[in-house]
């Protein structure tokens, strides 16, 4: 009886084994490959018909979204119009030739953004940053924004008076879940002490607060929200110099979506007739003005 | 515990088999069943694999999860940080076991003058079993440290520490009181009859033998509680489930959560095999010494 139950494990094992190996099979792309050159609205690939399906996290988190908290929305209502992400996205519907009435906008956690499967959005708007990696699952759209990282801590302690990327070192750093913060802190400070890392904007914040971190690192335009409302007494101790290329903030679309194509060409127009410059000025013209760590 | 001692061990051992083998017992009919069983897991093998891999979304979950480049690349990572999560199981095991001991036992004293500590005994079970670790974790992780009292730790590995002692005590309190209480009322009895005062009975007749028979559901909490360290990166701190989420964040693919889960399941399996074998040696001994057991 025992050879019996023996044998057939181990022909469980080796067939899961084969499965697991066997499975390289052609990747076609899942979205629907509509070759269409033409971005006229009624021949765009949307999750659901003359709606722009827009997703983003919940809350929504100036300055990147405005207004008050509203459509179920914590913090901040990217149906407003109003932040920079928010009022971006109402700008390419526009260009796309959707009405403001016509775009509902989808809650959408971080990692449901890139979970395999099909998505519940035409693009998701969430300051997720380029990677090629990432871009091997997903497919991003240029650039809507060219971000830069900072640190922010809390004023009087030790770290408040670090001036260079080096002297950052000896000190205990966290970072957001999902961030290319992190990456920037082990790639770059490279600290003695191990760093954090925050599933929440809100564990993170709470962190610094309680001193429990001695510096977050985040993008410069969440980086002046978190020392204006969320942590008293902080300050943005200073931006990391631009690397070569840059990062940026693309829209996250399902792989292989032949709606990308339409997006970049709205995306263009905006960039070009200075739409996206005069947002950014709008809405993170106090993103800037913080000193480059050396 | 009478009744333990009239079943024989070789029925138990054949009546083990043939649950695992759907009923085949007759040696007789071994080579049969050899044959059924190998077509029968061949067959449903087959039609599992073939069913996954001939779905639309195969070649995407292919690889997103199971990538081995991506599974390979990210485990040391996750193996260094996997030394937090073992660590938190091994020092918080300890205080569970102590603490947990002394809540079963106040809420297992006899008589009405106890009535407020067996009350007491009581509210704590029922709490720490019934709020989700997470959020204690939480609490305790950001709220103790936000009190900004001289003398208490900021660590957040300490709080999500004492979290897990806390809650986990609730349910290996009423493991370890299920085990006092199997103890027939004749032994206490006895133990006061020879002269033992109450903790005397306690200490040397009541509680050796509750412990050794909770001794499996006890290694079964504690399984749990090996998964649950990982609850102590809602904190940011980097263990190995946290240091997963990071590489599958950082490449949006998922073969690091594969990578944390082997970990995990490398502790948890040996463990519940270790709980196997502990149960069926408590058997053979309750056989062996017959009656009285």
């Amino acid at each position: 009886m025992r050879k019996a139950a023996a044998a057939a494990l181990a022909l469980l094992v080796v067939a899961l084994a084969a499965a697991c190996g066997s499975a390289e099979k052609s990747s076609s792309p899942s979205g629907t490959t509509t070759t269409s050159s033409s971005c006229a609205k009624d021949s765009l690939n949307l999750v659901s018909t003359d709606k722009l399906t827009i997703g983003t996290d919940n809350p929504a988190f100036p300055p990147w979204y405005g207004g008050s908290p509203g459509h179920g929305w914590k913090v901040s209502d990217p149906y407003s119009g109003k932040g920079y992400e928010s009022a971006v996205a109402y700008a390419l519907a526009k260009e796309l030739g959707f009405a403001k009435g016509e775009v509902t906008w989808k809650f959408t956690p971080f990692n449901n953004s890139f979970a395999p499967g099909k998505k519940a959005f035409d693009f998701d708007i969430n300051q997720i940053s380029f990677t090629p990696d990432r871009a091997k699952v997903v497919d991003f759209s240029d650039s809507y924004y060219d971000v830069a990282q900072s640190v922010v801590v809390n004023k009087g302690t030790p770290i408040a008076s670090v001036t260079t990327v080096a002297g950052l070192e000896p000190y205990e750093l966290g970072a957001q879940l999902g961030t290319t913060s992190y990456q920037l802190i082990q790639n770059e400070i490279k600290p003695s002490k191990k760093p954090s890392v925050f599933p929440s904007n809100a564990g993170a914040v709470q962190a610094l607060k309680n001193k429990q971190i001695d510096g977050l690192v985040v993008d410069l335009p969440t980086a002046f929200y978190v020392t204006a409302v969320q942590v008293p007494n902080s300050k943005v101790l200073g931006q990391f110099p631009a690397e070569p290329g840059g990062e940026h903030f693309g829209l996250v679309f399902q792989k292989g979506n032949s709606l990308v194509a339409c997006v970049n060409k709205a995306l263009g127009t905006l960039r070009s007739n200075g739409t996206l410059k005069q947002l950014d000025q709008q809405w993170l013209a106090k993103a800037t003005g913080a000193p480059i760590l050396k | 515990m009478a009744s333990e001692g009239d079943r024989r061990p070789d029925l138990e051992v054949e009546a083990r088999r043939s649950r695992l083998l759907g009923g085949l017992s007759l040696e007789a009919e071994g080579a049969r069943g050899v044959a059924i069983a190998l077509i029968s897991t061949a067959v449903f093998l087959t039609v599992v694999i073939v069913a996954i891999s001939q779905s639309p979304g195969w070649p995407e979950v292919h690889r997103v999860f199971f990538s081995w480049d991506d599974i390979r690349s990210t485990f040391p990572d996750i193996a260094r940080a996997f030394v937090l999560n073992v660590k938190i199981f091994l020092v918080c095991e300890v205080f569970i076991l102590v603490f947990a001991l002394v809540i079963a036992v106040l809420r297992s004293l006899p008589g009405p003058v106890f009535f407020p500590l067996r009350a007491l005994a009581i509210i704590y079970t029922d709490l720490a079993r019934g709020i989700p670790t997470i959020l204690v974790i939480a609490l305790l992780g950001f709220g103790a440290p936000a009190l900004q009292l001289q003398g208490v730790p900021t660590s957040r590995v300490f709080w999500a520490g004492v979290g897990l002692v806390l809650i986990y005590s609730g349910y290996v309190a009423e493991v370890y009181r299920a085990g006092i209480e199997s103890v027939h009322p004749s032994q206490d009895a006895a133990a006061r009859s020879l002269g033992l005062s109450r903790f005397q009975a306690l200490r040397f007749v009541i509680l050796p033998q509750a412990v050794r028979r909770v001794i499996p559901p006890l290694l079964n909490d504690f399984i749990g509680l090996q998964k649950d360290t990982a609850l102590v990166g809602t904190l940011g701190v980097i263990d190995a489930f946290n240091q997963a989420q990071i590489d599958a964040n950082s490449t949006f693919t998922f073969g690091s959560y594969l990578a944390a889960a082997v970990l995990f399941v490398a502790i948890t399996i040996p463990l519940a095999r270790f709980t196997d074998v502990l149960i069926a040696r408590d058997r053979r001994r309750r056989q062996a010494s017959g009656v009285f057991a």
